[in-house]
């Protein structure tokens, strides 16, 4: 594995440290380890079932609702384990923000579901909720399009409209980091470019991961970039490299085609 | 038989350019075959399945057409005014408006009160218990049991479902009759609330497997959208998951509600069958069904009190209709607002 010490000397958010992550008996991440810098867009990509999704969401810890998993090894937030046993899984989330592959807006209004994680988390005056509310829509590009009908139903809104609203809702509630899983594979090229708009505006207060399978994606929005292959991180380095000289032959086969 | 039209056509079309039109309808002959063969089976299927479908449709209507026929004679006879009450003579001799179902006694009574506020004060009741323990139930086997406990106890809530209702009017009769008059201490020792308690136990699956059905279809994602923003497991299913299943609830209540007021053996055992027109709950009631079961066998075909007792039907189907509609609006409206 070849890691760039330009990453390593970046301010460092979220260190994987040798994960191992299995679904039941089936192990899904072999000893992935990676540190993720702040205030910068990190891109993950690699085929499918590689292991991108499972990740990310074991950065939040979002897969263990659903699923009976194991772990080994750690990832560490700010230099803090999320695996430890005092974990507060609603302020890991809450600190964690996660857009996922499909967009997920409640069957609630517009504003409902903008509002939806700073209500419970206790912001309860309408002044700071309306605040809230405006400042994650225009941080999501959405304002403009829907400022006219805030409490109409989220599910009336376009996929991609949809897309930014599920990322307004992930800003509402003042995250740190910002994990996307694939969010513009259900888009058209517009909705992508607006989404792509939008990370760019935002790389500079959050930390950004974001799993992709378009490789132009990944070359446009991130700094860096993870190449994953069968639950192993065969490559991590700046965007730039990764996409003009891979120093593995794995990385090079894939990112001009001839596998995926 | 497929080399005998096979060995011509491939000397045939060696020898032409373009085939000719013989020829052509040659080369398909096969393909077509199949093709008609195949054409006529599925026709078959579909004709068959339809028919089966269309039948039910049929069904109701002839059930339907049947009841109200009978029913409106009943209204030849019967003025409007008798279905709600009568004039009687009191013991002193004054002269009262009464509200009494006695289509056999001398001046035959036919007033509807009575069996409207029995099917009432049975099914309301149970509607309300197995409201509480059937969505409890079905919450706790969709969103909280795991997987083993499911897996137990779902079969075990249906298998309730199966019990003939006999059975349990003979439980309520016996058992539950006892229990609540020493808890109670009512004067009828077979009652409304007995009667609500039988048909709680036939209600209680429906609405348990349905909320669970309601709930399983609200979508994984949004769950994880709730975790995701680090709402806990109480507010996931308290401001996500059950107003996203609210409507499959509401529909699985009206569901219940129709079977409660539809029940006719619980009610007949256990409500003590006097058709009073009451609001007590602890009275002996009688139900529209149980008045319709006990009578219509010892009627004569054609008499008045066997038109009446149409009437009845005709009245009861027509409630149940609309609570039956409604449920079914109340489900579509929930698809459409998760885009299921
Ligand atoms: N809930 C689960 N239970 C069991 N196995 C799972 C589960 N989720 C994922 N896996 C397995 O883990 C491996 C990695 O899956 P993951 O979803 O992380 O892949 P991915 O890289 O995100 O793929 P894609 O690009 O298709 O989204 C796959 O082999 C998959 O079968
Ligand atoms: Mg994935």
């Amino acid at each position: 594995m070849n890691t760039a010490a330009a990453i390593q000397s970046d301010p460092c958010k979220i260190e994987v440290k040798s994960l191992q992550y299995f679904y039941g008996k089936e192990q899904a991440l072999f000893d992935v380890s990676m540190s993720i810098p702040d205030k910068q867009v990190t891109a993950i990509i690699g085929p499918s079932g590689c292991g991108k999704s499972t990740l990310i969401k074991a950065i939040n810890r979002i897969g263990e609702i659903s699923s009976d998993i194991r772990i080994k090894g750690d990832v560490l937030i700010d230099d803090a384990s999320v695996y430890g046993k005092s974990v507060n899984l609603v302020e890991l989330r809450r600190r964690v923000g996660m857009v996922f592959q499909k967009p997920n807006p409640f069957p609630k209004s517009i504003l409902e579901n903008v509002l939806f994680g700073p209500k419970l988390h206790g912001v309860s005056d309408r002044g700071r909720l309306e605040e809230i509310a405006e400042n994650s829509l225009k941080k999501a590009a959405l304002w403009n399009e829907v400022k006219d009908k805030l409490s109409k139903s989220a599910m009336e809104l376009s996929g991609g409209q949809q897309q930014r609203l599920c990322i307004a809702r992930a800003l509402a509630v003042d995250p740190e980091v910002l994990l996307m899983d694939e969010p513009c594979s259900a888009l058209d090229p517009i909705g992508t470019a607006k989404i792509e708009e939008t990370i760019e505006s935002l790389q500079s207060q959050y930390c950004i991961v974001i799993v992709t399978h378009n490789m132009q994606q990944a070359a446009r929005v991130s700094r860096s970039t993870a190449f994953f292959m069968k639950g192993k991180i065969i490559e991590y380095d700046e965007t730039e490299k990764i996409f003009t000289t891979p120093a593995e032959k794995l990385t090079e086969d894939y990112i001009t085609g001839r596998f995926g | 038989m497929e080399q005998l039209v096979q060995k011509p056509l491939v000397a045939q079309s060696s020898n032409l350019k373009e085939p000719s039109p013989r020829a052509s309808r040659r080369e398909n002959h096969g393909l077509r075959d199949f093709h008609w063969r195949q054409r006529f089976r599925e026709g078959a299927i579909h004709v068959f399945l339809a028919v089966n479908g269309y039948l039910a449709i049929v069904l109701i209507g002839l059930i339907f057409l049947f009841l109200f026929k009978e029913g409106f004679h009943a209204l030849q006879t019967i003025k409007p005014m008798q279905w709600i009450g009568n004039k009687t003579l009191d013991f002193d001799g004054r002269e009262v408006f009464s509200f009494v179902w006695q289509p056999l006694s001398n001046t035959p009574k036919y007033s509807l009160l009575p069996l409207l506020s029995g099917s009432f004060l049975v099914a309301l009741p149970a509607t309300f218990f197995s409201t509480l323990i059937g969505i409890g139930c079905g919450v706790y086997l969709a969103e909280l049991a795991s997987q083993r406990t499911r897996e137990i106890l779902k079969p075990i809530v249906e298998l309730l479902a199966g019990i003939p209702t006999v059975v349990i009017g003979f439980l309520a009769l016996s058992v539950l009759a006892t229990l609540v008059q020493n808890f109670f201490h009512t004067h009828f020792r077979l009652n409304a609330f007995v009667g609500a308690l039988g048909v709680s136990l036939v209600i209680i699956p429906v609405i348990a497997s349905m909320t669970e059905d309601a709930l399983r279809a609200v979508p994984n994602e949004l769950r994880e959208a709730s975790y995701g923003l680090g709402a806990t497991r109480w507010e996931t299913l308290s401001k996500v998951i059950l107003p996203a299943g609210v409507s499959g609830i509401s529909a699985s209540i009206l569901l219940g509600m129709g079977r409660a007021l539809g029940e006719t053996m619980i009610v007949l055992m256990a409500t003590g069958n006097a058709a009073l027109f009451t609001g007590n709950i602890f009275s002996s009631v009688r139900t529209m069904t149980a008045t319709i079961a006990s009578e219509l066998g010892s009627s004569a075909q054609g008499s008045e009190i066997y038109y009446a007792l149409f009437f009845v039907g005709s009245v009861l189907f027509t409630i149940t209709f609309f609570i039956n509609l409604i449920s079914e609006v109340v489900v579509e409206r929930m698809r459409r607002r998760l885009r299921l």
